[in-house]
């Protein structure tokens, strides 16, 4: 949302990974939420470097993907590998950037003081702290309790406390509901910003309009991936002319399949 | 465990109570007003009652207090999804069960001192004993209010039973403890249960401290320290990394 990244470029990430490899690798995970499975059996790669959109109504499993990703979900079979190492490892927790959908903050404390509290967990110093206070554009606001903030500063400060750790993979769940357009744009290009230097960015959504900022786009509607490559692949695949119209074709060719199906084990 | 995490996470609870004036004040004020009340009530009494139950009182809010705030302030974590996004992090649980037991240690101090000249020098409390061992008592009394509070916390779901969960935790070892009949006088099956419940010995020691000026309360002090490192041990199984 600034102009200046410098840090990204001096301290690039990218050589850590294997160049051209992929850094999330999920191989037939399922969950499971009670009874119901979320995830029955759901495998996919995400490449290094990229950002990836994870698009699909909501109750999909997007964030239970993402949970998964992050380490913080149950699961019941299949594996999730995050930078070479299953997800959740302690070795990864300091490489790995998680922003929940609803804003984690402590309300009753000022911007700096939880992106500072987030920053010295992972042991980060104080120049970290104001640089990710002032990526999403808070400076003005640092030290205003969040409680008083509105909703986008709030998604806002919710997203420093994600960057103050400099990570390699993000992974950033609806990080742009509700936001006003001038914030997306800002955000998206901060997003970018952060995959030309090397970091693999997973963000969820679910406004189509915004896969044409993605270099790549997960399609995922009831636990299963409907299509996975870049939107124009996607358009000249369903023959559409937006990211919106061609997920709505994905989705009535799958229930037409599903149709087929039932009426195939009625009969 | 890491220190740095561990005392960054005691500033943050501490930081958290210092924009929460209210809190703070209640904190300090709700037991001198008690104290001051409970004084009053036996004011015109011809036994000398307050000087035997206002030390064992001493004894009993900084748990319930403690408990209260822990409990609460530990559900918060939960549902505001900040647990979740520290267990992403390298902060591990016994970071967070030994911040929160330094932070809630430090105000408890704070309250013990302020409750104590309280009643000392306003409600005029007499205290044979060191005050600096009443102090003591206190802190622990305030680990073990916040250590069964954050065990408390891990079986709350809700604001709702988080609240619930005083009554259940803390009011049968109030009548338990010693306070409204002795120990030694209460029903046998009775007096046996509160032989196994911290808080007898919490109120034990206080009136220890204030009838002997060289009182023993190392047992007292031991039972206590073995309820609070179990409460915290059995705290931190009930944090999950993974959910579902």
């Amino acid at each position: 949302m600034n102009k200046h990244s410098g840090r990204h470029e001096a301290n690039s990430p990218a050589t850590a990974s294997p160049p051209g490899g992929d850094a999330i690798v999920v191989d037939h995970l399922q969950v499971q939420r009670g009874k119901r499975p979320v995830l029955a059996d759901l495998s996919v790669r995400i490449p290094t470097g990229q950002v990836i959109g994870l698009l699909g109504p909501s109750g999909g499993g997007k964030s239970t993907l993402m949970r998964a990703i992050v380490g913080v979900q149950v699961v019941k079979g299949g594996t999730v590998t995050v930078l070479g190492e299953p997800a959740g490892a302690p070795s990864l927790r300091h490489r790995l950037g998680y922003l929940t959908q609803a804003p984690s903050l402590y309300e009753d404390l000022s911007v700096r003081e939880n992106v500072a509290y987030f920053g010295r967990v992972l042991g980060v110093g104080a120049d970290a702290v104001d640089r990710a206070i002032e990526e999403v554009d808070l400076t003005d606001h640092a030290d205003a309790l969040v409680v008083n903030l509105s909703g986008g500063q709030k998604t806002r400060a919710n997203l420093a406390c994600t960057l103050v750790g400099d990570p390699q993979v993000l992974v950033l769940d609806e990080p742009t509901v509700g936001l006003d357009p001038v914030l997306r744009r800002d955000l998206w290009n901060l997003f970018r910003r952060l995959s030309a230097q090397g970091r693999t960015v997973l963000v969820s959504s679910h406004v189509m309009d915004e896969a044409t900022r993605c270099d790549r786009l997960l399609l995922i509607r009831a636990g299963e991936i409907l299509s996975d490559s870049s939107l124009p692949e996607l358009l000249e695949r369903t023959g559409t002319s937006d990211a919106e119209a061609a997920f709505l074709a994905l989705i009535d060719a799958a229930n037409a399949g599903s149709a087929e199906d039932a009426a195939g084990g009625a009969a | 465990m890491n220190p740095r995490i561990t005392l960054a996470t005691a500033g943050r609870i501490l930081r958290q109570l210092r924009h929460d004036h209210r809190t703070v004040a209640l904190m300090l004020v709700v037991p001198c007003v008690l104290l001051g009340l409970l004084a009053w009530v036996f004011a015109d009494s011809p036994t000398p009652v307050f000087d035997r139950i206002g030390a064992s009182l001493l004894g009993v809010f900084p748990f319930v207090i403690m408990f209260i705030v822990t409990s609460v302030s530990t559900l918060r974590e939960r549902t505001s999804g900040t647990l979740e996004r520290l267990m992403t992090t390298p902060l591990g649980k016994g970071d967070l069960m030994v911040g929160y037991a330094i932070a809630f240690g430090l105000v408890a101090i704070a309250q013990s001192v302020v409750a104590t000249a309280f009643a000392v020098w306003v409600c005029g409390l007499d205290i044979a004993g060191p005050v600096w061992i009443l102090t003591a008592i206190a802190l622990l009394d305030a680990l073990l209010g916040t250590a069964l509070g954050l065990l408390a916390s891990g079986f709350a779901r809700t604001e709702f039973q988080a609240v619930q969960f005083m009554p259940a935790f803390v009011l049968p070892q109030f009548l338990l403890c010693g306070l409204l009949v002795p120990r030694d006088q209460m029903p046998s099956a009775l007096s046996t249960i509160s032989d196994w419940l911290p808080l007898s010995y919490a109120v034990d020691a206080m009136k220890e401290v204030t009838a002997n000026a060289s009182p023993s309360v190392g047992t007292d002090f031991l039972v206590m320290g073995a309820w609070i490192v179990v409460s915290l041990v059995l705290g931190s199984l009930t944090l999950r990394r993974r959910t579902a």
